[in-house]
């Protein structure tokens, strides 16, 4: 969980993040490019995921499986509901929409991190 | 789609789910479902340690689920719901901020709510008021 895969999906998510503020502030609307490089973050996300459920089977498991499983779930979901949201408001505010989930990503995966370094015994 | 400026042309009495209403659906959703999911797995596995937080942490849950409903459905019912739940949430974040700031024997764990929402960079504070300020901009025209 604390590879370099969360460390690429954070520094990207906070440059995208960036990306779309500058985009809602200059008063754009999400562009078709705005919203496939959400999809890319999405797949970014989703491989991230998959790679944890892999090393639930496989290694030391966090002490809190349940909530460690809420979160996968909720951060799997997040990228793809916030494009879906921003496709349907084309105004600034659907670039704000963009902005706003990726910021919220990188918090998802530090909480996944921090849940997965609590391996009980 | 175009890249152009595409501003918000919508009259002001538009849906309450549309422009920065969409921007709050989304922040309420998460919140709605984060302090909801705390709240639930706090109760459910160690109620006894601090139960009047964890009330709080579940009343706060609603709070937003309902707050995010009244945005999404919108209309003359949906208006009364936000706006109900947002004073609500106005009223609560400020309340526990400050208990658990004055008395924090009562509040062992934390909430949303706690030292104003500091766990949550503050915006549990912040986020009655842009809903409140919404609500009122995105008021009906009379007459």
């Amino acid at each position: 969980m604390n590879g370099p895969l969360s460390v690429a999906t954070i520094v990207v998510a906070l440059l995208l993040a960036a990306w779309y503020f500058l985009r809602s502030a200059l008063d754009r609307a999400p562009s078709r490019l705005d919203l496939l490089t959400m999809g890319g973050l999405s797949a970014l996300v989703a491989v991230l995921v998959v790679v944890a459920v892999i090393g639930l089977f496989d290694g030391p498991r966090p002490s809190d499986t349940a909530t460690f499983g809420g979160y996968l779930i909720t951060t799997i979901c997040f990228a793809p509901v916030t494009a879906w949201l921003a496709k349907m408001e084309p105004t600034r505010w659907g670039s704000l929409i963009l902005g706003v989930g990726a910021v919220v990503l990188p918090v998802l995966v530090l909480r996944l991190q921090q849940i997965a370094s609590v391996t009980g015994a | 789609m175009p890249d152009e400026p595409t501003t918000s042309a919508r009259p002001r009495d538009a849906a309450l789910g549309t422009g920065l209403g969409r921007v709050l659906l989304l922040v309420y959703g998460t919140f709605a479902l984060s302090a909801s999911a705390r709240a639930l797995v706090q109760i459910s596995t160690h109620f006894g340690e601090a139960p009047l937080a964890y009330v709080l942490s579940a009343l706060a849950g609603l709070v937003y689920i309902a707050a995010t409903v009244g945005l999404a459905v919108g209309g003359v019912r949906g208006r009364l719901i936000a706006l109900v739940s947002c004073s609500i949430e106005l009223i609560g974040v400020l309340v526990v901020g400050t208990l658990s700031i004055a008395d924090a024997v009562a509040f062992p764990d934390d909430t949303v709510w706690s030292r104003y929402g500091s766990g949550y960079g503050y915006v549990p504070l912040i986020l009655p008021f842009i809903g409140l300020w919404w609500i009122w901009r995105r008021r009906p025209e009379r007459g």
